[in-house]
Formats: C-alpha cells, sequence, structure tokens
C-alpha cells in the first residue's frame, strides 16, 4: 500500500511518541514499582467484622515492613469506619480496605490514592504522605442513595 | 454559504440528468430504496425519543448538581441518572447507528431483498420491546443502576431481560446489514466492495464480537441471580465480562462518524476519498483494537494482576496509529479540495471551504472537539495517571466531548441530509442556517460544560453524585462553582437539543418535498488499488479472536479460580 511522504512523517511521528510513552510507562511500572492498586487476597465478605485486619479497623503503626502505618477501613452503604483515619506526615502508609456490601470507592480527593473496594476483594495502596493537611475521603462509585453522603477524612498531622 | 448552496444545486441538477438518461439501476443506487428508508426512519424515530427524554434528565441532573434545586414527586438522582445514560449512551446511540447503517448499505450495495428488510424490521421490533421493558422497569424505581448495572446492585429482572433484547435485536438487524453487502460480494466477484458497506460490516462484526462479553454477563450471572434460580454472583467476573464490551461499545459510537467523516463529508465538500485502501486499514485496525482493552477501565481494581492491565494498556494505546491515518486523510482531503478551489499559501485553503453548509460544518465542529476528547483519553487510560481521575467528573467531561460532541454532532449533520433523503423532502435554506446555529450552541454549551467538568474532576470531584457538601469539607466547597457552570453550559446544551429536534420534526413532517442527495464520495483518481486482503474478513475474524483470547483468557482464568464467595443482590436505592 503506498503512503504519502508527509504520511510517512506523521506516522513516523505518532508511532514514535508512542513507544516513548509506552516505555515510559512500563518502566515506571516494572522497574519503579508503580503499578496501580492491584491486590489479590480475596476476604469473605460476609465475615469482614471477625477477620483480621478488618476486626480492628484504624491507622496502626507497624515494626519490620516496607512501611510505617497500615490504615485499615471498612466500607459499607454509606459509611467507612473508621471515620477519621490521622497519620503523621512523611509516613509511608499501606492503606488496606473493603467492603461489607456492595462496591465502594476509596478516592482521596485530588491526590492519587484511589481504588476500588469490592465485596470479597482486599484492594491495597502503599504511598507516603508528604504534605500536612486535612483530605477529604469521597467514595466515588455509585452504591446507592447514600453515595454523596459517603465520606470520611485523612488527616495529615505534624508528628507530636 | 451561496457557493455551498450553488454547488448544491449543481450536483441536483447533474443528478436529474443522470436519472434522466442512466438506467435504473444507477438511480436505485443513489437513493435508498423507499421500504428501506422506512425501517432507516423507524430506527431514527426512536433514537430522537430517546434523545428529548434523556436530554431533559440531562438538564435536570446538572441543576440538582449545582445545589440550588431539587427533584420533586420522590424522583431519585440516580433514578434519573440511569435513564439519561441508557437512553443517550445505549439507546439513542444504537438506534441512531441502525438508521443510518441500514440507509448506507441499502444505498452503496443496493436495496435489501426482503428476506433481509425482514431481519432489519425483526431487529428493530427486538430493540424497541426490549427498551420499553428497561424503561418501565427504571420509571418504577426498580432498576436505579445505572446504565452500567454493576453488581451487585440489584435490578429486576426484567430490566435485566429488555437490555438482553436490545443486544440480541442488534444481532438480528445487523446481520440484515450484513447479509447485503454478502449477497454484493457474491454478484460482484473480484470487485473491491462498496468503502461504506464494508466499514458497516467492520462496525457490526466487532459489535457482535464485543457484546458476546456482555451478553454472557447477563444470561448467565444477572439473570439468573435476579430471577432468584442461583444465590450469589462473582462480582469481579460480571464487571470484567462488562467492560470487554464497555469500550467496543465507544468504538462502535464512533466509527459511523467516522464513516461519515471518511465517506460523506468528502462529497459534501465536493473533494474525493484520499485513500480507499488507508480508510480500510484504519477500520480494521479499530476493530482489532477495540475488544481485547476493557481492562483500561478497571486499573483501580483488586483482583487483577498489573501486568495483565498493562498488556491491555498497550493494545489500547495501539488506536493512535488507526486514529492518526484518519486525521491526516481527512485533512488531506480538505486541504487538496481547498487548493483546487484556488486557497493559497499554508492555510489560505481553509477559507474555501463551504463553512455556510451544515452538512461540513456541524460534522466539522465534531472532528475539532474530537483533539482535546482523544487527548484526554490518553491520560485516562496512561496506567498510571488513571489513578488521579479515576471515577472523578473528569471522565464525564472527557465522554461527553467524545460521543456526546464528537459523535452526536456528526450525527445531527448526517441528520440534515439524510432526513430528507428518506422522508423525501429537502434540506432549507433555513434549516440549513438553523443548523449552524445549533452546532454553536452545542459547541458553547458544551465547552462551558465540559471544561468544569474536566477541572472540577482534578479537583477530585467524584462522577454520578447528586449534590453534597460532603460535611462541610473545604475542598468540597472548591467544587460547587464548577457545578453550576456545569448547569449554564448543561441549559444550553438542552436547548440545543429542543432546537435539534424542531428541525427534524421540520425535516420529517414539514420541509418542502423533493430530492435531497445522500452524497458519497469517489476514491480520488489517483489512489491505488485496494488488496484484496483488507476483505478478507476471515482472516481478520482470526485476528480478533486471537488478540481476545490472548488479553482475557489468562485474566479471567485467574479471576474465576481464585474467587471469594459470591455476592448476593441488594437494592440500595
Ligand atoms: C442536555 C444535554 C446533556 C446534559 C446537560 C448532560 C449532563 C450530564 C451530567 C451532569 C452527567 C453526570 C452526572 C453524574 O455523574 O452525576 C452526565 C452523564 C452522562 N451523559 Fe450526559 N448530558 C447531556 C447530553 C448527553 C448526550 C447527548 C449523551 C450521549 C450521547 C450523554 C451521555 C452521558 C452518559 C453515558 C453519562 C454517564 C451516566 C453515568 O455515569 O451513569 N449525555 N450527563
Ligand atoms: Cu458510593
Ligand atoms: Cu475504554
Amino acid at each position: 500500500m503506498h503512503l504519502h511522504k508527509y504520511e510517512k512523517y506523521w506516522l513516523a511521528f505518532g508511532v514514535g511518541s508512542l513507544i516513548v510513552f509506552l516505555l515510559i510507562t512500563g518502566i515506571m511500572a516494572f522497574h519503579n514499582g508503580s503499578h496501580p492498586p492491584s491486590a489479590k487476597n480475596t476476604i469473605n465478605y460476609e465475615k469482614v467484622d471477625e477477620i483480621a485486619p478488618f476486626n480492628n479497623p484504624g491507622v496502626h503503626k507497624v515494626e519490620g515492613k516496607d512501611w510505617d502505618y497500615e490504615a485499615v477501613v471498612v466500607a459499607s452503604a454509606f459509611y467507612y469506619d473508621p471515620p477519621i483515619l490521622e497519620v503523621p506526615v512523611g509516613a509511608k502508609v499501606k492503606f488496606i480496605a473493603t467492603s461489607k456490601d456492595v462496591v465502594h470507592g476509596f478516592e482521596v480527593a485530588g491526590t492519587n490514592i484511589n481504588m476500588m473496594l469490592e465485596p470479597g476483594y482486599i484492594s491495597e495502596y502503599v504511598t507516603t504522605v508528604d504534605k500536612v493537611g486535612e483530605y477529604l475521603i469521597v467514595c466515588n462509585e455509585y452504591c446507592g442513595v447514600g453515595h454523596a453522603q459517603m465520606h470520611s477524612m485523612l488527616k495529615v498531622v505534624e508528628p507530636k | 454559504m451561496s457557493q455551498a448552496l450553488a454547488n448544491k444545486s449543481k450536483a441536483a441538477v447533474n443528478k436529474q440528468n443522470i436519472v434522466g438518461k442512466v438506467s435504473n439501476k444507477v438511480n436505485d443506487l443513489m437513493q435508498v430504496n423507499r421500504k428501506d428508508s422506512k425501517i432507516a426512519m423507524a430506527h431514527i424515530y426512536v433514537a430522537m425519543i430517546a434523545l428529548l427524554l434523556g436530554g431533559t434528565a440531562g438538564l435536570l441532573q446538572v441543576l440538582v448538581r449545582s445545589g440550588e434545586f431539587k427533584l420533586p414527586w420522590g424522583i431519585g438522582y440516580y433514578q434519573v441518572l440511569t435513564v439519561h445514560g441508557v437512553l443517550l449512551g445505549l439507546i439513542l446511540t444504537t438506534f441512531f447507528i441502525y438508521g443510518f447503517q441500514i440507509a448506507a448499505v441499502s444505498r452503496t450495495s443496493g436495496a435489501l431483498s426482503a428476506k433481509q428488510r425482514l431481519l432489519c424490521w425483526i431487529g428493530f421490533w427486538t430493540m424497541t420491546t426490549g427498551t420499553a421493558m428497561a424503561s418501565a422497569m427504571v420509571l418504577l424505581n426498580e432498576a436505579s443502576v445505572l446504565y452500567t448495572f454493576y453488581a451487585p446492585l440489584q435490578a429486576h429482572w426484567i430490566f435485566y431481560l429488555g437490555l438482553t433484547l436490545v443486544v440480541v435485536g442488534s444481532w438480528i438487524g445487523g446481520l440484515g446489514q450484513a447479509l447485503r453487502w454478502m449477497q454484493w460480494r457474491k454478484e460482484n466477484k473480484g470487485q473491491t466492495s462498496p468503502l461504506l458497506s464494508f466499514m458497516v460490516v467492520c462496525n457490526n462484526l466487532m459489535w457482535f464480537v464485543a457484546t458476546i462479553g456482555v451478553a454472557s454477563e447477563v444470561l448467565f450471572q444477572l439473570l439468573p441471580w435476579s430471577l432468584g434460580l442461583v444465590e450469589r454472583v462473582d462480582i469481579l467476573l460480571s464487571r470484567t465480562l462488562f467492560w470487554s464490551f464497555g469500550h467496543a461499545l465507544v468504538y462502535f459510537w464512533l466509527l459511523p462518524a467516522y464513516m461519515i467523516w471518511y465517506v460523506v463529508v468528502p462529497k459534501v465538500i465536493g473533494g474525493k476519498i484520499f485513500s480507499d485502501a488507508l480508510s480500510r486499514l484504519s477500520f480494521i485496525m479499530f476493530v482489532l483494537f477495540s475488544v481485547p482493552v476493557g481492562l483500561h477501565h478497571q486499573l483501580t481494581e483488586p483482583g487483577v494482576d498489573g501486568s495483565w492491565k498493562f498488556l491491555q494498556v498497550i493494545l489500547t494505546m495501539m488506536v493512535v496509529i488507526p486514529s492518526l491515518l484518519t486525521a491526516f486523510s481527512l485533512f488531506a482531503t480538505f486541504e487538496i479540495r481547498g487548493r483546487a478551489l484556488g486557497g493559497k499559501g499554508v492555510f489560505g485553503w481553509l477559507k474555501q471551504l463551504p463553512w455556510g453548509d451544515a452538512r461540513f460544518f456541524v460534522p466539522f465542529l465534531g472532528m475539532l472537539v474530537f483533539i482535546p476528547g482523544g487527548a484526554g483519553g490518553i491520560v485516562n487510560a496512561s496506567y498510571q495517571m488513571n489513578q488521579l481521575i479515576h471515577n472523578t467528573i473528569w471522565v464525564t467531561g472527557h465522554f461527553h466531548l467524545t460521543v456526546a460532541t464528537a459523535v452526536v454532532l456528526t450525527f445531527f449533520g448526517a441528520c440534515y441530509w439524510l432526513v430528507p433523503h428518506l422522508t423525501g423532502r429537502t434540506l432549507t435554506k433555513e434549516m440549513n442556517r438553523l443548523g449552524i446555529i445549533q452546532a454553536i450552541v452545542w459547541v458553547v454549551g458544551m465547552g462551558i460544560m465540559s471544561s468544569a467538568m474536566h477541572v472540577a474532576g482534578l479537583l477530585g470531584a467524584p462522577r454520578r453524585s447528586a449534590f453534597s457538601d460532603y460535611g462541610g469539607a473545604d475542598i468540597a466547597s472548591t467544587w460547587v462553582s464548577y457545578q453550576i457552570a456545569q448547569a449554564v453550559g448543561g441549559t444550553l446544551l438542552f436547548i440545543g437539543i429542543l432546537l435539534f429536534l424542531y428541525i427534524f420534526v421540520k425535516l420529517c413532517w414539514f420541509a418542502p418535498k423533493g430530492q435531497e442527495e445522500f452524497p458519497i464520495a469517489e476514491v480520488a483518481p489517483n489512489a491505488e488499488k485496494t488488496p484484496a486482503i483488507l476483505e478478507n474478513f476471515k482472516l481478520w475474524i482470526v485476528i480478533l479472536v486471537a488478540l481476545v483470547l490472548i488479553a482475557y483468557s489468562f485474566p479471567i482464568f485467574d479471576i474465576i479460580s481464585n474467587a471469594p464467595l459470591g455476592s448476593k443482590g441488594y437494592k440500595l436505592w
């Protein structure tokens, strides 16, 4: 098939940018470990309250792991347990969350902490919280009438 | 304007000469068969009812979300949003596309046979019955599950059955169209088939493969579950099946717009198709890269391995190639035509194009809007950047540019010749002018609404949410002014819908009787012959199936073998 000269330039430029783009995202993903949340642990969603760590929702300091704190969250229509998460600035935090009923979202508004919570699955995301402030957590997946009222708060505070 | 009309009337005169001289067969091909016109119009009427009702829902949404308005009579926000998503995302699009495609096949391959026509009618009534069933359940508040109907929210089984009928009906009608193309191929062995019919077959093939996923979800999971035959469903499996269809759905909307850009618009401006072979090649690529990519809608979900998500991101991005081919071909056509009309300099040819002709101007605006729309799409599908905008109102802003403007304006622009062509009337000067005003209203309204959605989304505002102050949180108060802007833009859009429907009614029942051309461009005389391999659908089906298997077998196997306890149904609205 014949391609016009300019069309060849145009395609070469486009395909070139595409390759660069995919290389960058690929290196970020597989070399720097920057994958979106893709944890694969499962859970009996009807017994969430009895199963660790969800039998004790809240922020816990941990030792000997790659992260300093674990923020454990249980979502159900239409609230998050606990309603406030408090972590010290600069800490490396692993968010661990699941749902007791339908699909919910867990989005720390204005940041890239954003994951789906699905019944039966445990969602996880590790990140460093590097700015002091109060961050709104919203449910960003439709879950029923109370969906827009479903929220909680992440407080990033100066270490005591 | 005068230039355009002069061209048009010249074309009309030419056409009459042809009608006078050449055999009836040619005449048949110029004009969509009367009986086929009826089926096409039946589809388009349903689409227009969906536009009116769905647009009203859209208006209510932006008003509620501004915080200044409450829905009366206990109507729920999410009920309204389900109406909007189902009627505009699924019904308006599918019905308009089938109306257009039936006319396109009849115009370029010849009148449908009695059997093909019957299939199209059966398809139409099946889809319409399904639509009525699903709508009834939504109106009774038995199905406020939005147009993606994610389990374990559980709608009434009649809702799922209705949607199943829409899909099954689309298979029947799609087969009717494809059979006409196959008949042409049989009757014209060794020749390159009519481009527009070929494109219709591509779109229907993609649709058929894509809907297998969602049909399996509904038939094997949601229907038995909502009927109480099984207690639990696998949530992640249902979402994965849904999205194996969901992304192809957006190409199913887009490809008919591309057909109009590739085949109709060049004729409207008096130009030629840049290259038949490249047009076919880009359609084939769209078909191949439409289905094995759905995981890019599930990037932030648990239970699917990052590597599989990444593989599908790569396949998603392949669509850049046919998109660039398309952009090049279209602008080459415009430039060649502009220069032939005496345009000079780097951009002087632009001035020569028929800006006053709604049949060109309206889809052209659609093409322009597709540029920022596509750029936003690259952000969405970016493996990591997705986390910033996933399920925020940014996404809604994105697809109101792509489907609700690029595609919808192209369909509106097509109506200005298609409807009078099918109803035996003509597009008057006055309606042509209104069409141009309509498109400007749409682009301004959408510019306001969509920009406000994009910005609010970057600030974290979630999608699919009624008005809320989120317990007085500071960040939520920064979203409100953008929500008010969305209400302003959305109101303009609603006016745009009313204006369009006014033109539509005029063109159906009141415009002067006459013959309006169904413009089909010819291939540029120096273009090369189309390689036969491009029409070898057996080959493309094998590649398509292989790609789908590569991209999905392992993730689905993984999902099933690691499945947790399934979910019971919830009705939380
Ligand atoms: C009067 C014109 C329109 C207005 C004011 C409007 C407004 C809106 C708004 C505000 C939303 C988001 C609501 C939310 O997430 O809470 C929305 C969603 C949507 N709109 Fe529109 N829209 C209009 C036209 C269209 C058109 C023409 C189409 C398609 C061809 C369309 C397709 C959709 C779809 C598919 C959704 C997603 C629904 C969902 O998330 O479940 N809209 N629209
Ligand atoms: Cu929610
Ligand atoms: Cu997609």
